[in-house]
């Protein structure tokens, strides 16, 4: 092998670099995300399994609905038959963090483990947050 | 021909994980494949480098296009004909980051005459160099999923990228910028004829197989979405050597499966073919070598070492006698007459 000192250097660093996410996570221990729930209410908007991936969209639909349309009342899509109580105001703070009271833990902290920072909160406010 | 091959290849590949899903395999392809082929990619990748390490360069052939360092009066072009380490650096850092050297690409085109015209053409340096920027910034934004907690860099890249804030999930740009790209330098090689003519399967397969890595990534994101807590626990699992499959995706999980099946095979492919210029760039001699050859003598290693160089002194003291008999001009004569002496 030719130029040894310097080819083995560069196969070294090719390597710590693209191992990168294992050194990075090196000595930590693997968490499981614990959220706080709502303490009396039992479901969300829609299905739970839907949420998880869809909460951002369904907020995009309330917000062009509700500033553009002035269409602030919803019904659930996924729950409609069968309940009651699923008819909601279409707000960011009214009614997400109606029961979902603490977004640092429950909105924030899922957002910091999935390295998400929505930009809503430099306009709107939360409720614990008032000034 | 090839495309078509091509075509097929990752439809198959696509077909494969699909079927791999639904039938149940989540270990195989959450874990066992992805952490083969980070070996595969990372052996591969290792022998290959090796291997170009053990091929002698004979000469000393760096390209240049520019003054070579010579004397004190004369402009020596420090970039275009390096001449100390630290300017083959420096070159190879502009070739790497901004692939200088593609900037000069010309085309070629047949006029009436008949007369060939070259012409300056950017569009493929500029293809090139957006389509690399965007993949690397594409996979650093993929830390998000790698690492926890979640490194800074990851929200300055999805704050830039996302600066336009449209839909939420937020839209990201380089997410529609790599699939317009990659299908550009896709068209390039088929409406080109000189360049369709040279194009292999080897050439249409990789760019196919990117771009369907793009589009499944984009898929799940906007339109199939998979949960994010479930794929990061998955993610984080295998780079946190604590692998885990998680049965919270959702009813989705087949396009993560996809994805990560995909980018396994892109992984796996990698060191066998021509995206080995990843590392090739830097073992070329035509890039690695300094333009220093009068100032040191490039020893060619295929050189025995037991044939000593033999002089031309050395030559006419064996020949003398002979050469001297038929008439050929000597150095020195053996009378001890000087003749020619310089
Ligand atoms: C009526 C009260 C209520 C409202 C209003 C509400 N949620 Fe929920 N949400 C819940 C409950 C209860 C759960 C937990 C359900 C469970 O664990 O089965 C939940 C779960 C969730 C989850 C999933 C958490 C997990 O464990 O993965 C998300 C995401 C979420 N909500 C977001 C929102 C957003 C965004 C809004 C506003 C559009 C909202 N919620 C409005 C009650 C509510
Ligand atoms: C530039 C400031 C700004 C930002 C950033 C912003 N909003 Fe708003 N938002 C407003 C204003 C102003 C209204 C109108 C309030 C009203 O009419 O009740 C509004 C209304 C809304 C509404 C309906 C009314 C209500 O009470 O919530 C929703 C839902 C909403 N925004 C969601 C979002 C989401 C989600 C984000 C982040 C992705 C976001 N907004 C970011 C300024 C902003
Ligand atoms: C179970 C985890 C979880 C919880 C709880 C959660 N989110 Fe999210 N949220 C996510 C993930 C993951 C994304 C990013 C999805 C992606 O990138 O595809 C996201 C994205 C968003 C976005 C879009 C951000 C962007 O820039 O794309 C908004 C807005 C948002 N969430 C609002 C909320 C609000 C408000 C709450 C609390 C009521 C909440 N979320 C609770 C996981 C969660
Ligand atoms: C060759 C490397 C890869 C490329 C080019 C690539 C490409 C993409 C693209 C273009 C997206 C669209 C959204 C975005 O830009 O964030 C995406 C999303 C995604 N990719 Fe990849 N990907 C790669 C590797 C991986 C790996 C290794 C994983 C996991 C092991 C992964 C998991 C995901 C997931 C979960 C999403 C959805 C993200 C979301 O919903 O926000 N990707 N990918």
């Amino acid at each position: 092998m030719y130029n040894k000192k310097a080819v083995l250097a560069g196969v070294v660093a090719f390597i710590i670099l693209m191992t990168a996410p294992f050194w990075l996570n090196a000595g930590r221990e693997h968490k499981k995300l614990e959220l706080e729930k709502p303490q009396f209410e039992k479901e969300c908007v829609e299905p739970i399994k839907w949420m998880r991936a869809g909460h951002m969209q369904l907020l995009d639909n309330w917000r062009n609905e509700a500033v553009r349309e002035s269409k602030r009342d919803y019904t659930s899509e996924h729950f409609k038959a069968g309940h009651d109580n699923k008819k909601f105001k279409k707000s960011l703070t009214l009614t997400c963090l109606d029961c979902h009271k603490n977004k640092k833990k429950f909105c924030d902290k899922c957002h910091t483990y999935a390295g998400v920072k929505p930009y809503c909160w430099e306009c709107h406010v939360a409720p614990e947050e008032k000034i | 021909m090839s495309m078509l091959v091509s075509l097929i290849a990752v439809f198959g590949l696509v077909a494969v994980s699909y079927m791999m899903e639904l039938v149940g395999l989540h270990t195989v392809l959450g874990i066992i494949i992805p952490y083969t082929a980070v070996l595969v990619f990372l052996g591969g990748f290792t022998y290959r480098i090796i291997d170009w390490a053990r091929s002698p360069v004979p000469f000393k052939i760096p390209t240049t296009c520019g003054q070579q360092e010579s004397l004190s009066w004369i402009k020596h072009n420090k970039l275009e004909s390096p001449s100390t380490t630290g300017q083959v650096m420096a070159r190879m850092f502009l070739e790497v980051f901004f692939f200088r050297s593609l900037f000069r690409n010309t085309k070629t085109d047949a006029t009436e005459g008949p007369r060939l015209l070259y012409t300056s053409d950017k569009f493929l340096w500029l293809g090139g160099i957006v389509f690399h920027w965007t993949f690397l910034v594409i996979v650093l934004r993929h830390f998000r999923l790698f690492v926890e907690p979640v490194p800074g860099f990851v929200h300055l890249l999805e704050s830039v990228d996302g600066f336009i804030q449209l839909t939420l999930p937020t839209f990201y740009m380089t997410d529609m910028v790599i699939v317009l790209v990659v299908t550009y330098l896709f068209i390039r090689r088929v409406v080109i004829p000189q360049v369709k003519y040279i194009s292999l399967a080897a050439d249409f397969f990789p760019l196919l197989l990117i771009l369907a890595i793009a589009l499944t990534g984009i898929l799940m994101r906007y339109i199939l979405k998979v949960n994010i807590v479930g794929v990061k626990e998955l993610v984080h699992g295998l780079f946190a050597l604590s692998p885990v499959i998680p049965d919270n995706l959702g009813s989705t999980a087949y396009i993560f499966y996809i994805h990560l099946f995909l980018v396994s095979s892109l992984l796996v492919y990698f060191p066998f073919s021509k995206l080995m210029h990843m590392g090739g760039v830097f073992m070329s001699p035509t890039r690695n070598l300094p333009n220093d050859s009068r100032k040191h003598r490039h020893i060619n290693p295929w050189n025995d070492p037991n044939i000593k160089p033999h002089s031309y002194e050395a030559y006419e003291d064996d020949f003398r006698k002979v050469m001297k008999s038929v008439g050929l001009p000597l150095e020195k004569d053996v009378d001890g007459e000087e003749e020619g002496e310089k």
